[in-house]
């Protein structure tokens, strides 16, 4: 691809992306208050969205058990042990992170 | 792909009006990160409007130098840093226990790892995420109806 042709892909990406984020903003502007139903979804919503997160991360689990699916598994128990166990961010995030990593090398 | 973050936006629609000029700032920075970390904070912290804005300003800025970083370094690092990308999943685990200690009612939560493995099953890996926020969405939105009554 010519080089206006990458830039001029990116600036629709950009705008489209943009506008995306801006929607619910747009629809519900100034005066116009959202309506409470969709006040109380946002409110539930973000375990819903954490929980599709979760699935779009292991999405690739099925194409390889052994390979992928497995480690991601153990690693994923042991964010969620260490989490319960501490509660402390950051030791989740590496011993996990750390973990996956390792099996993935051996 | 992008559309989920409209979904994103739902959620602090009535708050991010009320920052005035940092709003446009607010829907510019909005990533699955920015999200998910201001997820996190109590709606009675002080000052939330203020952390949230910091937050988005700092996930921005890790998310541009990590990508130039990542493009010059990559090239320069001999050994494969396989992996490295899991402890974007650790995260989210990590909010989602959180939300799962902080909420009483778990159908969300439920809801959305249901919906979107049975989704990821029916439109396959590239093209699962729109359609599980929409029926996740709708599923709730129609619940909360049937509570009222």
């Amino acid at each position: 691809m010519s080089t206006a042709g990458i830039l001029i892909s990116i600036l629709i990406g950009a705008v489209i992306t943009f506008s995306l984020r801006a929607l619910p903003f747009l629809l519900f502007h100034g005066e116009r208050k959202m309506p409470e139903k969709l006040t109380k979804l946002g409110e539930v919503l973000p375990s819903a969205i954490m929980a599709v997160l979760i699935i779009y991360c292991l999405k690739d689990m099925p194409s390889d058990w052994t390979g992928i699916g497995l480690p991601k598994l153990i690693a994923v128990a042991v964010v969620a042990l260490s989490y319960k166990w501490k509660h402390n961010t950051l030791i989740s995030i590496l011993s996990g992170t750390v973990c996956y990593m390792l099996i993935l090398a051996l | 792909m992008n559309s989920r973050q409209t979904f994103y936006s739902l959620t602090y629609v009535e708050e991010f009006k009320s920052m005035g000029r940092r709003l446009p700032y607010m829907i510019h920075t909005m990533t699955d990160e920015t999200y998910a970390v201001n997820c996190t904070l109590e709606k009675s912290q002080e000052g939330r409007k203020d952390i949230m804005f910091l937050v988005a300003h700092f996930s921005r800025c890790y998310w541009m130098t990590g990508a130039v970083l990542g493009g010059v370094i990559g090239q320069l690092i001999p050994f494969e840093l396989e992996g490295i990308d899991f402890c974007m999943t650790a995260l989210f685990v990590i909010i989602f226990i959180d939300q799962w200690e902080k909420n009483k009612r778990h159908l969300p939560a439920l809801l959305g790892l249901f919906i979107s493995v049975l989704c990821l099953i029916i439109f396959g890996t590239d093209r699962f995420m729109l359609p599980s926020l929409l029926l996740v969405s709708g599923i709730l939105l129609f619940t909360q109806k049937e509570e009222k009554e």
